[in-house]
């Protein structure tokens, strides 16, 4: 037993961990465009960068998996070189990820937004070039916001469940998450796995979420 | 002040003519000067600073033109509107903003140009390299410092020396003695004199005080709710 809750601790926090990290790079490119952009839309894609937020996480796995199922807009594109998503492991951090971007990006707006201009046009002044402005003063002067907000990404992802079980279900050893795991073994009776689960999602959770709010807060 | 027998040849030249509206203020300027440090006096409020910004191109003037040492930043006319980044200007605000998350020396290096030697239209004497600019400017002792730690004259001083690492063609401050303690001042006007004579860096100058423009320009623009209501030698147009 105990190598089994190992195995679904580890693969969780992997899983978890690739789905911050994939979702590192849109977040903030999205987060810095909401926050320092005005365009034709813009509410739109904001709502829709909030939507996993709002939506049952089941209805946002069923989309999903229409997205990526085998005759899915994407599947289908996917399926020619027998790339395969759903019920697989990738479907796990697929879903982890969507699932975890509007807090990254709803946390990370805000530093940017906190981030004096001013700064950034000294920058200017001494020759740096956009790219430059950004990765050395726009990024750092954000970065406990955006730090903090992957980790709330990383604690989202980690307690996903309802977009998980629709799109990768429950299969031991493959897709079988912390989350999935507790519904699963509590379904069929096997309480010791999945009070043995819980520890380890509590444990995890608590330990993610006071490091995001210690880098929150504002010193 | 007089400046007549500082070396380096002419004094550059600087042409502001535009005119920069902002809400139901509008400054604009209409001169060309040929100064080594232009004073801009008059009291808040009276567009000083968004003289200086359109000179940086944070602001950017409705019509008109500005051109220092030759070289046209901006004009309405020609549609020319030279990026900040390419003005090679070297910008001091008054609240320095010295960038937070570097120590001194990062701050200080941030721009890759160097002073460059002889930049500008002019000859220059032989250049100081980066060492005398750090004794000049008394940094020595500060490099490893944090930002946050520093006091009004050690931020001014840093601040001066970052936007002078960049290898400016003209340095734009804005009232550097107002977060300086009265001791201190003396010592940073006489750098800035020495940045002006031995670097050969032109400078424009905002203040208030008719004392500090009087000790550092030999040009003072006089300026009240946007308007130039003087210009000329500072003995002649300063109260």
């Amino acid at each position: 037993m105990q190598t089994e809750i190992l195995e679904i601790a580890l693969f969780t926090t992997a899983a978890a961990l690739a789905a911050t990290v994939i979702m590192l790079p849109p977040g903030i490119a999205l987060a810095w465009v909401l926050a320092r952009h005005r365009f034709r839309g813009k509410a739109v894609v904001e709502t829709l960068a909030s939507l996993p937020l709002v939506m049952p996480p089941v209805a946002t796995g069923l989309l999903l998996l229409w997205l990526v199922g085998r005759r899915g807009p994407v599947g289908r594109l996917l399926a020619p070189f027998g790339i395969e998503i759903v019920f697989t492991p990738v479907a796990v951090v697929l879903a982890m990820a969507i699932m975890g971007l509007p807090l990254l990006v709803r946390t990370a707006r805000a530093g940017f937004e906190q981030v004096t201009k001013r700064y950034e046009q000294m920058a200017e002044t001494l020759g740096a070039r956009p790219w430059r402005v950004f990765t050395t003063v726009t990024l750092p002067l954000a970065s406990r916001n955006i730090l903090a907000g992957a980790l709330l990404g990383f604690t989202r992802a980690l307690g996903e469940f309802g977009a998980t079980i629709v799109v990768a279900g429950s299969i031991p050893g493959r897709t079988r998450t912390l989350a999935v795991g507790i519904y699963t073994y509590t379904e069929t009776g096997q309480d010791a796995r999945a009070a043995a689960l819980l520890v380890v999602s509590v444990t995890l959770a608590f330990g993610a979420a006071l490091i995001a709010n210690r880098l929150a807060r504002v010193d | 002040m007089a400046l007549e027998t500082t070396p380096g040849g002419e004094p550059p030249r600087f042409e502001l003519r535009f005119s920069l509206t902002q809400g139901a203020f509008t400054v604009a300027p209409d001169l060309e000067i040929a100064a080594r440090a232009v004073a801009l006096f008059g009291p808040s409020g009276s567009g000083k600073t968004s003289i200086l910004e359109a000179i940086a191109g944070l602001r950017r003037p409705q019509r008109g033109r500005i051109a220092l040492r030759g070289r046209v930043l901006c004009d309405t006319a020609t549609h020319i509107n030279v990026p900040v980044r390419d003005r090679h200007v070297g910008y001091v605000p008054q609240d320095v903003l010295l960038f937070p998350h570097l120590d001194v020396k990062k701050n200080i290096t941030y721009a890759r140009r160097r002073l460059r030697q002889g930049s500008g239209a002019q000859a220059n004497p032989p250049g100081m390299d980066m060492p005398d600019l750090d004794h000049l400017l008394g940094l020595t002792t500060l490099m490893d410092r944090k930002v946050a730690g520093l006091s009004g004259g050690e931020r001014q001083r840093v601040a001066l020396a970052r936007a002078l690492y960049s290898g400016p063609d003209v340095l734009l401050l804005d009232e550097p003695l107002a977060a300086v303690d009265l001791a201190r001042r003396r010592l940073i006007l006489d750098t800035l004199v020495a940045i002006r004579d031995d670097l050969q860096v032109p400078l424009v100058y905002v203040t208030h005080s008719p004392d500090e423009a009087r000790a550092i320009a030999d040009y003072a623009i006089v300026l009240d709710e946007g308007k130039v209501v003087a210009a000329g030698k500072p003995q002649d147009v300063l109260p």
